[in-house]
C-alpha cells in the first residue's frame, strides 16, 4: 500500500522497540545499513521525530552516517540503531552571544543556509556539509581551521543526552565533566546525544578569500603548510600521492579566510547544483591507470602556480560536496575506507614521506590524499587532533586491506601519532590501545556510566575490544 | 506576506511546509495539541524568518476536541491581525488491522479525521468568508482514491474528506475561499521513517515546495509527488477482480 505520510512507524518495530529485547530485532534487521564507505551489515534503523522516545531501548544513535567504517552501525547481536535526522529543530538561538542550542540530527547544511545571510557560522566545519551537529560532536569534528580554531567539540558548552541506565542528562564541561568530555569525539558510545548547544562565529561576509598555490613536491608541500599557518586561519591541501620520486606528493595547497566586507560581493553566496553519481559503475572503474589520469588532470588544473580570489564558503569548506553520493565511483559493490592519521612534529619531516610512499609499495593509493596541520589537542578523552600532520587517504577496500591498515598502523604507532576512528574501518584493538593513552580513561568514564557496556557499536566491538 | 495558521506543523510534512513559509518571512501561528512541542517548533521557525520578524506564537488545539476550535482561530487571529491562509496536516493513522480489531480505535480516527476535521473546516469557512476570503489547505491522502486491503477505515475518512474538500473548492472558490486538497503518496518524513520507501517515494522538502505552490497558485488538488497522480489512475482503473486478489 502507499502509506499515507501520517503513517506512524509499524506495529512490529513498535513491539520490538516496547520488548528492549535484542533478539526481537534480529527478525527486523533486513535493510543493510552502511556507512559512507558502502561497506553494511543487516540492521533496522528506526527513525521519527522524537529522538528522546528513539532512544529509549537501541544500543546506538547515528545521524547522516558519513563516518567511513562502522561507526555508526550497531552491533551484530542487537541490530538496530536509532537515526537522529528527523530531529532537527534548532531550539534557541542567541543573536547577541551567539549560542546555539538544537536538537542533534539538524543537518549542517541546513545550519550554513540559514546562518550565512545572518552573517554567523559554525566555528569548525569538516569537509562535508552532510552531517548533522550530533555526528560533529560524535567525532569532534576538525576542519581546515585546526590549527587556529581547534575543534568543534571546544566551542561545544552544553549537551543533552540519555545514558544507558535510561536517563536523561545535561552535562557541561562544569557538571558531570567527565561524561561531557568522553562525549566529546566519543562516537557516540557514552551515550546518545539528543541536544548540542555550541557557540556559533560572527563572521565579516559570507564569502572567502582563497590563495591557492600549486607546489612540485612533498618537501615544498609541508613546507608551505607550516610557513602559512601564522598567516592564514585556514588551510588544507590535496596531494598526488601516486607520483613518484621526486615528483611524489606534488600538490595543491589552499588557503583562506573570512573576506572582509570590502573585498566581499555584495551579493549572497548562492547554493552550488550538485549532481548525484549514479549507482552503476563497475568495480573496476577505479584503478591505477585512471586515478594516474585523473590525479595529473587535477593537478594541472591548477595551471598558474598562485591563485587569489574570492570564493564561496561552499565551494571552498565542501569541495566533494558538489558529487552527492560520490562514494559510489568505487562501484557498486565497491566498499572503500579512509586512513587518516596525524603524525606528530617530533616525529620529523620524512614521516610523511615515508607513509605515502609506504602505502605506494603496499598497493593502496587512491585517488584523494589529503594532508593538513594540526594545531594543540582537544580536550575530549577521544579527540583524534594532536599537533602535527595529518594526513587523509582513501583506500579501495580489498581483501589485501586489512594487512595495508595494519601495516600503517604500526608505522603511525612507532611515529607517536593516532588514526581518526570516523574514517577508520579495520585498526585492531591492540593497534588503537597501543596509539591511544587515553584510551584507559575513556573506558573508565564509559563503564561509570554504562557498566554492562550497553550502548556500543560495530567499531567498538571490533577496534575498541567491546564484548560482541 | 501572508498570515498562516498551521495545524500539525511540530513535525513531518506540517514541519516541512513551515519551513518554507517562515524562510520566505510569512507570518505563522501553530496549532496543536503539544504544547512543549508546539513551543520546540515555535522557536524553530522564529529562527528560520526574517531577522527582525515577530517569534513564531502558538496555542492549544485538539483535534478531539470540537470545542477548542473556536477559541483556537480567535487567538490565532488576534496575533497575526487576520489570517490569510490555514494549512491543517494533523490526523490520525494506524494500521488497518488494529483498526478491525479495536473499534474504539477505530471510531477515533474516524472522527478525528473526518467529523471533526470537517467541523474545523466549517469553523474556518465561515470566518474567512465574513473577511473576505482566504485559503484553506488540507491534507487529506491517496488512500481516499481507492478501496483497498490495507487501508480501508482510514482511506475511508480521507475519502470522506477530499469529498468535503471538493465541493467546498466547487461551491466558494468564487466568493473568495480557495480550498486546497493535497494527496501525499508516500513521502519519507519522521511518520514513514520505519516503513521500507515504496517506489516513487518522496523526499520532504521537495514535497513541501509543491504545497506551497499549490498554495499560492490556489490549485484545487495536489498529488504529492506528482507522479502519484498516474500510479493512482492505475489503480482507480483496476478491475475488482484484480483488487481482490493483490495485497495494496
Amino acid at each position: 500500500m502507499p502509506p499515507s505520510e501520517h503513517a506512524p512507524p509499524p506495529a512490529a518495530p513498535q513491539t520490538a522497540l516496547r520488548s528492549g529485547n535484542p533478539e526481537a530485532w534480529q527478525t527486523l534487521a533486513q535493510a543493510t545499513i552502511e556507512g559512507w564507505g558502502r561497506d553494511g551489515r543487516p540492521a533496522a534503523e528506526l527513525g521519527g521525530d522524537d529522538l528522546a522516545r528513539l532512544t529509549e531501548r537501541v544500543p546506538l544513535t547515528r545521524g547522516m552516517g558519513r563516518s567511513y567504517g562502522h561507526s555508526s552501525l550497531p552491533p551484530a547481536r542487537w541490530p538496530v540503531v536509532a537515526s537522529s535526522i528527523f530531529a532537527d529543530r534548532i531550539l534557541r538561538f542567541d543573536t547577541e552571544s551567539g549560542e546555539l542550542c538544537c536538537e542533534s540530527g539538524l543537518l549542517l547544511r541546513d545550519l550554513n543556509r540559514l546562518s550565512l545571510p545572518r552573517r554567523w557560522f559554525v566555528p569548525v566545519t569538516p569537509g562535508t556539509a552532510s552531517v548533522t551537529i550530533g555526528g560533529m560532536v560524535a567525532s569532534d569534528v576538525h576542519g581546515k581551521n585546526h590549527h587556529s580554531g581547534g575543534t568543534f567539540g571546544e566551542y561545544v558548552t552544553r549537551l543533552k543526552m540519555r545514558v544507558a541506565d535510561g536517563r536523561i542528562v545535561e552535562c557541561t564541561p562544569q557538571e558531570h565533566a567527565d561524561l561531557f568530555w568522553a562525549t566529546i569525539g566519543g562516537m557516540g558510545l557514552t551515550g546518545h546525544i539528543l541536544e548540542v548547544t555550541f557557540q556559533m562565529q560572527k563572521i565579516p561576509s559570507p564569502w572567502i578569500w582563497e590563495r591557492s598555490e600549486r607546489l612540485p613536491n612533498l618537501d615544498a608541500f609541508l613546507d608551505r603548510l607550516l610557513e602559512t599557518a601564522d598567516e592564514w586561519p585556514m588551510s588544507v591541501g590535496w596531494v598526488d600521492c601516486l607520483s613518484q620520486g621526486s615528483r611524489l606528493g606534488r600538490g595543491h595547497l589552499n588557503l583562506g579566510r573570512w573576506a572582509t566586507p570590502q573585498e566581499a560581493p555584495r551579493r549572497e553566496p548562492k547554493p552550488r547544483p550538485a549532481i548525484t553519481i549514479p549507482d552503476i559503475w563497475p568495480d573496476w572503474i577505479v584503478n591505477k591507470p585512471f586515478m594516474r589520469i585523473f590525479n595529473e588532470l587535477v593537478y594541472w588544473s591548477h595551471w598558474r602556480r598562485v591563485k587569489t580570489g574570492i570564493v564561496s564558503p561552499e565551494k571552498f569548506f565542501y569541495p566533494l560536496d558538489v558529487l552527492r553520493k560520490w562514494n559510489r565511483m568505487y562501484g557498486r559493490n565497491g566498499a572503500m575506507t579512509q586512513y587518516q592519521c596525524v603524525l606528530p612534529h617530533t616525529a620529523g619531516r620524512g614521516a610523511t614521506r615515508a607513509l605515502l610512499e609506504l602505502l605506494r609499495r603496499e598497493g593502496g593509493a587512491g585517488f584523494l590524499c589529503v594532508i593538513k596541520d594540526c594545531g594543540a589537542e582537544g580536550r575530549g578523552l577521544l579527540s583524534y587532533p594532536m599537533p602535527g600532520v595529518s594526513i587523509a587517504l582513501d583506500i579501495r577496500i580489498t581483501p589485501e586491506t586489512p594487512r595495508i591498515v595494519d601495516r600503517l598502523n604500526e608505522f603511525v604507532i612507532e611515529c607517536g601519532g593516532r588514526i581518526y576512528l570516523t574514517k577508520d574501518r579495520f585498526t585492531r584493538p591492540e593497534h588503537f590501545r597501543a596509539m591511544e593513552p587515553r584510551l584507559d580513561r575513556f573506558m573508565e568514564v564509559r563503564k561509570a556510566w554504562d557498566p554492562h557496556l550497553k550502548i556500543r557499536s560495530a567499531q567498538s566491538i571490533f577496534t575498541l575490544g567491546d564484548p560482541p | 506576506m501572508k498570515k498562516v495558521v498551521l495545524v500539525g506543523a511540530t513535525r513531518g510534512m506540517g514541519r516541512a511546509v513551515a519551513r518554507i513559509l517562515a524562510e520566505r518571512g510569512d507570518s505563522l501561528f501553530l496549532l496543536g495539541r503539544n504544547a512543549a512541542e508546539l513551543g520546540k517548533s515555535a522557536e524553530d521557525l522564529s529562527h528560520r524568518g526574517p531577522a527582525n520578524g515577530a517569534p513564531v506564537a502558538h496555542a492549544p488545539l485538539d483535534l478531539e476536541q470540537p470545542g477548542s476550535f473556536a477559541a483556537a482561530l480567535d487567538a490565532a487571529s488576534a496575533a497575526l491581525g487576520g489570517i490569510d491562509c490555514v494549512v491543517l496536516s494533523a490526523a490520525l493513522f494506524a494500521q488497518q488491522d488494529a483498526l478491525e480489531e479495536d473499534a474504539e480505535l477505530a471510531r477515533r480516527l474516524l472522527e478525528v479525521n473526518f467529523t471533526n476535521t470537517i467541523v474545523f473546516c466549517e469553523e474556518v469557512r465561515r470566518r474567512m468568508l465574513a473577511s473576505g476570503g482566504g485559503t484553506l489547505c488540507v491534507f487529506s491522502s491517496v488512500a481516499g482514491d481507492r478501496g483497498r486491503k490495507p487501508v480501508g477505515i482510514y482511506g475511508a475518512s480521507k475519502a470522506g474528506l477530499s469529498h468535503y474538500l471538493e465541493s467546498l473548492d466547487h461551491k466558494y472558490r468564487e466568493k473568495g475561499l480557495v480550498t486546497i486538497c493535497i494527496k501525499p503518496g508516500f513521502v519519507k518524513t519522521g511518520m514513514t521513517a520505519g516503513l521500507k520507501p515504496p517506489p516513487f517515494a518522496g523526499e520532504p522538502v521537495p514535497v513541501a515546495r509543491q504545497v506551497v505552490r499549490a498554495i499560492d497558485r490556489g490549485t484545487p488538488m495536489v498529488y504529492a509527488p506528482g507522479i502519484w497522480r498516474l500510479v493512482m489512475l492505475v489503480i482507480q482503473n483496476l478491475p475488482r477482480a484484480v483488487m481482490r486478489r493483490v495485497g495494496f
